[in-house]
């Protein structure tokens, strides 16, 4: 068990550097000079020549990856020009509201969905599965950053029951039900979708495995229907599941994008839009890795809580 | 050349396949308004430049923010005054072409990825998947940002984007179908017929793998279009003048509080679009994914529906019985068809007694033996007539709470593939002490000791330590052995074991039967032992019931049966297998098929394969013919002595 | 007996093995270990053993769709593994393969037609004309009217779907046809059909058949010498009376003594704690002692070698004990 930890962790560093290499060729595939790009247009040649020796772009491409690869692993992401301040605070910064919003979504969806899927299996074809499945599907349908928008002219322009954007109230805001009343409308919205997917496939996957042997066995021992459902099949059911939150994660985060933009929360998803198109390409770039890096370690901690479920993979 | 040209129509009223899926499309009440729904925007936006709309990109800064159904503006004006009619429909155009050109472009070479890493498998699977696994570690949307930065804001690009985050989901996708589709045997049977790499991966897995690729393209279409419009609407995608549906609901959101409406018509026509997509999609995937096609994926209840249109007088029950089945009868009902598995069946075992069920496959041997305690999966299964008496108790009239605490206490099962009839997730000590507990008020100490008993009783060498493991740390006989443990564990008066040492091999099938037969001997415990084996039944059964078409054609003990079979079944069932020591005999094979539940003939069932058969047999219900107090045979012209029997079945074939 | 048609000489299969980039011993499984057999013009040769004794490895070895790791396959005088690189198609057009699950092994979106004409195009390059007389002739040698052709598989049955099997591995006209169980996964009442097409046909064509199974009381009626695989290990091999007659091999007679027949009351049963042995981790010595009644601390050192133990020149076992006493029935 803990040998198998260390081998997934020791996995991951593999998929870490092909993270770095990707985003670094995607960067060096970007047109222009990015020296010209820092100095601006009115920049000399001499100063742009001392600039590109200097970032070491004179350089061939795997030696400057390397050199990159080295100032990233001393924290040094670069400065942004838009905002004249290191990359690295800034991603911090923004990354923890982000990780609030995205988490609380996450957990919310992961129940919901968990609790609607198997509610839905259980009571195959009944109203209840019949509601469920509908909900799910207009949910899945519906474009996040639009319900945003509805939520917002429901609950914030109409009923006045919660903000329609940020993080904390501008004045004496601050404390957790402050940041907590903030929270509630993003987070309904990013778990939205996600919440259809997991509750989906929970009843799929609940449905096949109360098809299998192993639950007529179950039955055939005498236990009690709430014991077959809820132990066996569930704790079945939960192999399949699993893997597929540690994706939901990824649409969690990804989402989160549109979802910080509609809200204005200032999270990472919408420093990026506007860094986009300022073309601020070192905190994109900053950005970019911090999110992926923290997925990776997401769905590094949902593998290892899949062994723990499922011993045939130890 | 032996025996005759097979001419016989396998299967019954052949339906051709395609017009098939198309109706069962159509009988999906959501997937056919989805598709109608569907229809109606693509020809909508196909036809934007026919219809009489203004020129979408037109502004009227006199008439901005107008609301809807003002005249000329039925749907109202946008902040620059445009007409949002035009607008939705021309953006409508933009926003299907580029989600599906996006779609088409993922599933291209997603599917083409896939099909070669499944394909090829070894290094090159692992080389493409890892790059693959690399996109993925991307946070979705992330990623096409990283590509909208790259490239520039701009539709064209956010549609490449688009594209390549969705590669990995195809690709994925593909793969696992196309790994397990190259390890079939038909590619390999393709490979000996001559055929090349290219031609057996195009010819022969491609048209497999097609199905699949329909549904993952039909059910991501809809999220490309949402994507798409996520990345206009972020001002990423679509640059103005030009419009998409995003688009038009990211700048109606500066307007969202004065004039709501700018933003929710087209984000109202976005999710018209994405839903009759998902519509059509589940649709879709219900009739190409055969397992839903069949109905499968319905959840059986706890407990087999007892529908008894027909309850039989119960006579006296006999002393000895301990369990008396009598005029068992059940049916599945799968759409239209109604196949009637069992058509009233009788059994009786003794306490003690081994009772050998024999039959072939669709005989409804297991079916009878499930039926007992609900144990047939309803839907499609129901009871639909007969009596199960266990001990005088009719378990067909008592609660579902009764038969919940008769189930592993009074009868208890022991099924064929010990792999899976065993929870893969829980030790096997748990689920010992689980089957020991949910019987009785032992302690949690008392259970395990109990359990580790029971794993010594069939002689599971360090049961201690065995009960720590896992189903899949032990073998196939170990396995088995646990699953007699469970079924001992809480003394049953008959065991049900349904075909147990099938999956086994020879030498481990010897050792599970001596260990069931010293058991039950041992604990005076009746058993129903299912099987299709003649020689597994002479090594374990006292007694012996051969099925045919969902009836007992004939019952016996085993020594009678054995040696004078009075059905012509019967006979043949002995004389078309080898016999270990008689290698000269010559197979008596049985032509034709056994027959199929939901079409079976008048009179009797193995009338079309008998060479017995008179015009008396194929008419009218075949009662069985008492011959002796517990042997009985259901035939109209049952043999005579054993010796004449074979000769005129040989004479028969030759 | 004259030269072989196929002989194999020290035949290995390893899985896995090797070592990682970081140089660690990656686990191996010795699939087939060794094994030296010949198969004569003419005869069916019968191979039985339990599940994990290999018998399937050899068999997609010996058609070329796997290659052994060490030894070799000789094919009337041709090198197997060889050809098999350089030419598959030639290895296809002498050797032929029956597979054990007859519905999985037809490609559910072809027509009858289209599976069987593969071979003819392939192998033998025949013309358009010439296939449509040699179709139905196909079907007709496996009992099957011509009006099957234009059907896809799910519509036939277990029993006609292996007779179409078996009229695919026909149509290459092969010198050798490996059957790999090919009736376990049938209904008993429709075994006897295949087996006695199976018959006639070699009868017919002349037609030499390797025939795999589990089923002892199969091997034994369509035998004319069997081979007994063990572990990856041949371990007894002879005319099919002498081995069912007078085994060897206390494996052999194991087998013999649990095989249920109709008739046979008790079946000698072993204990437990006797089964396969870990193929990652196999015993020194003989494969077998484990479970063996007479074996001695020889049996755990030294492996066996297959050899004479009888009159018979033709009946070898490897075994360091070999019983000559004839087996109880």
């Amino acid at each position: 068990m803990g040998g198998y930890i260390t081998k997934r962790l020791l996995a991951a560093i593999p998929v870490l550097l092909g993270l770095t290499v990707i985003v670094f060729v995607i960067m060096a595939l970007i047109p222009g000079d990015p020296a010209t790009a820092i100095l601006g247009s009115y920049a000399t040649p001499e100063n742009v020549e001392r600039l590109n020796s200097q970032l070491g772009l004179d350089k061939p491409l795997w030696h400057q990856y390397f050199i990159w690869l080295g100032n990233l692993l001393q924290g040094d992401f670069g400065r942004s020009y838009t905002l004249n301040r290191p990359v690295l605070d800034e991603v911090l910064e923004r990354f923890s509201a982000t990780l609030i919003l995205a988490g609380t979504a996450l957990v919310l969806c992961s129940l919901l969905g968990l609790v609607a899927g198997i509610v839905s299996a259980v009571r195959q074809y009944g109203w209840a599965d019949k509601i469920i499945t509908l909900v799910v599907l207009i949910g899945i349908s519906t474009p996040s950053f639009w319900l945003g928008l509805i939520l917002i002219l429901i609950f914030a322009v109409e009923l006045n029951w919660f903000p329609a954007s940020g993080m904390f109230a501008i004045y004496g805001g601050g404390d957790l039900p402050d940041l907590l009343w903030h929270l509630f409308l993003p987070a309904v919205t990013l778990a939205a979708v996600a919440t259809g997917v997991i509750s989906r496939l929970t009843r799929t996957a609940m449905l096949e495995v109360l098809r299998q042997d192993y639950i007529r066995t179950a039955r055939a021992k005498g236990l009690p229907e709430n014991t077959v459902i809820y132990k066996h099949a569930f704790k079945a059911a939960l192999v399949s599941i699993i893997p597929v939150i540690g994706i939901q994660a990824g649409f969690v985060l990804g989402g989160a994008v549109y979802i910080e933009t509609v809200f204005q929360w200032p999270g990472i998803g919408s420093m990026l839009v506007k860094a986009i198109s300022t073309r601020d390409l070192l905190l994109v770039q900053g950005g970019v890795l911090v999110v992926a890096t923290a997925y990776v370690l997401f769905n590094l901690a949902a593998d290892v809580v899949q062994t723990v479920v499922d011993p045939r993979l130890r | 050349m032996p025996g005759t040209i097979d001419a016989a129509d396998p299967i019954k009223n052949r339906k051709p396949a395609r017009p098939d899926s198309i109706r069962l499309l159509l009988n999906n009440q959501l997937a056919t308004a989805g598709l109608l729904v569907f229809c109606l925007i693509v020809v909508l936006a196909i036809a934007a430049p026919l219809l009489p709309l203004g020129d979408p990109d037109a502004t009227d800064l006199a008439n901005r923010l107008l609301a809807p159904s003002a005249e000329e503006h039925i749907l109202g004006t946008d902040s620059l005054g445009r007409d949002i009619l035009s607008r939705l429909v021309w953006g409508t155009r933009v926003s299907l072409a580029v989600g599906i050109s996006a779609t088409l472009i993922a599933a291209f070479f997603g599917s083409l990825i896939g099909l070669v890493a499944g394909y090829a498998a070894g290094r090159t699977d692992t080389l493409l998947m890892r790059g693959i696994d690399m996109i993925m570690a991307f946070p979705y949307i992330l990623l096409a940002l990283a590509i909208v930065a790259v490239l520039g804001p701009g539709l064209l690009n956010a549609l490449y984007a688009i594209a390549v985050v969705n590669i990995p989901f195809f690709a994925r996708n593909i793969r696992g179908i196309a790994l397990g589709l190259s390890r079939r045997e038909f590619v390999d049977a393709a490979r000996l017929s001559g055929k090349s790499n290219v031609q057996i991966l195009f010819g022969e897995v491609l048209p497999n793998v097609l199905p699949v690729i329909i549904i993952t393209m039909s059910t991501t279409i809809g999220w490309m279009i949402l994507e798409t419009a996520g990345l206009s609407f972020l001002g990423l995608g679509a640059q103005p003048p030009q419009a998409d549906l995003g688009s038009m609901l990211g700048q109606g959101r500066k307007v969202l509080f004065t004039s709501p409406h700018v933003s929710i018509i087209p984000g109202l026509m976005i999710f018209a679009l994405v839903m009759s997509i998902n519509l059509l999609g589940d649709g879709i995937r219900d009739v190409l994914d055969p397992r839903l096609k069949s109905g499968s994926l319905t959840r059986p209840v706890a407990r087999t529906a007892i529908e008894r249109s027909f309850v039989p007088d119960v006579a006296a029950l006999r002393e000895d019985a301990i369990l008396d089945i009598q005029g068992l009868r059940t049916e599945f009902r799968i759409g239209s068809e109604i196949y009637r598995a069992v058509g009233g069946v009788d059994l009786s075992i003794d306490k003690g007694e081994c009772l050998g069920v024999v039959g072939e496959s669709g005989s409804g041997k297991s079916v009878s033996a499930m039926s007992v305690m609900g144990l047939v999966p309803t839907p499609p299964g129901r009871i639909t007539g007969g009596v199960a008496l266990l001990g005088g108790e009719d378990l067909f009239s008592a609660s579902n709470e009764r038969i919940r605490q008769l189930r592993g206490a009074a009868v208890s099962y022991v099924f064929q593939d010990p792999l899976s009839t065993l929870h893969p997730l829980f030790r096997v000590g748990e689920q010992l002490v689980e089957a020991i507990q949910a019987h009785g008020s032992m302690t949690g100490s008392q259970a395990r000791e109990k359990a580790e008993n029971l794993l010594r009783m069939v002689r599971i060498p360090n049961p201690g330590e065995r009960l720590k493991a896992y189903p899949h740390e032990l073998s196939g006989g170990m396995r088995q052995r646990v699953s007699i443990a469970m079924a001992l564990a809480n003394d049953a008066d008959v065991i049900i074991a349904d075909e147990p040492t099938t999956a086994l091999d020879v030498t481990v099938q010897a050792q599970i039967l001596s260990l069931l037969d010293a058991l039950r001997k041992q604990n005076n415990t009746g058993i129903l032992f299912i099987t299709h084996d003649f020689g597994v039944v002479s090594a374990i059964c006292d007694r012996v019931a051969v099925m045919y078409g969902g009836k007992i054609v004939e019952t016996g003990t085993t020594e009678e049966i054995l040696a004078a079979p009075a059905h012509p079944y019967t006979a043949k069932l002995i004389d078309c297998v080898p016999v270990l020591g008689e290698p000269q005999r010559r197979l008596d094979a049985i032509e034709g098929r056994p027959p199929v539940v939901n079409n079976l003939p008048d009179g009797c069932a193995f009338a079309p394969r008998c060479f017995h058969a008179r015009d008396d047999c194929r008419s009218g219900e075949i009662e069985m013919t008492m011959l002796g107090a517990r042997r009985g045979v259901r035939c109209l012209f049952p043999l005579g002595e054993p010796k004449q029997v074979r000769e005129t079945t040989k004479k028969g074939t030759r | 007996m004259g030269p072989a048609l196929l002989s194999m000489d020290n035949v290995e299969r390893v899985f896995g093995g090797g070592k990682t980039l970081l140089g660690r011993v990656l686990p191996a499984v010795h699939a087939v270990q060794g094994i030296t057999l010949e198969v004569q013009r003419g005869e069916t040769l019968g191979i039985v053993g339990e599940s994990g004794c290999g018998k399937s490895t050899l068999a997609r070895m010996l058609v070329g769709l796997d290659a052994p790791t060490g030894g070799s396959i000789t094919f009337d005088g041709e090198d197997l593994a060889a050809l098999a690189r350089s030419d598959p198609r030639a290895v296809a057009r002498k050797i032929q393969y029956v597979f054990q699950d007859p519905l999985a092994s037809l490609n559910p979106r072809k027509t009858i037609r289209a599976i069987l004409e593969a071979p003819l195009i392939h192998l033998l390059g025949m013309d358009r004309h010439r296939r449509g007389q040699r179709l139905e002739e196909l079907m007709r040698d496996v009992n099957l009217t011509p009006e099957f052709l234009d059907r896809y598989p799910h519509e036939f049955s277990g029993g006609q779907a292996q007779r179409i099997g078996i009229a695919r591995a026909l149509a290459a006209e092969p010198e050798l046809i490996v059957l790999d169980e090919p009736v376990s996964a049938l209904d008993v009442s429709v075994q006897a059909q295949v087996l006695n097409i199976l018959e006639g046909l070699k009868r017919e064509f002349g037609l030499t058949y390797l025939f795999i199974s589990h089923d002892l009381s199969v091997i034994e009626s369509v035998s004319d010498r069997v081979a007994v695989l063990y572990f990856g290990n041949l371990v007894e091999i002879g005319s099919a009376a002498s081995v069912f007659d007078s085994a060897q091999h206390p494996y052999t007679r194991l087998l013999l003594n649990s095989a249920p027949a109709p008739g046979r009351k008790s079946l000698a049963a072993e204990d437990a704690e006797t089964e396969l042995p870990d193929p990652f981790n196999p015993p020194p010595g003989c494969a077998f002692h484990a479970r063996c009644p007479s074996r001695s601390n020889r049996c755990r050192e030294q492996e066996p070698v297959l050899e004479c133990a009888t009159d018979d020149a033709h009946h070898r076992v490897a075994c360091h004990h070999p019983n000559i006493r004839t087996t109880v029935k």
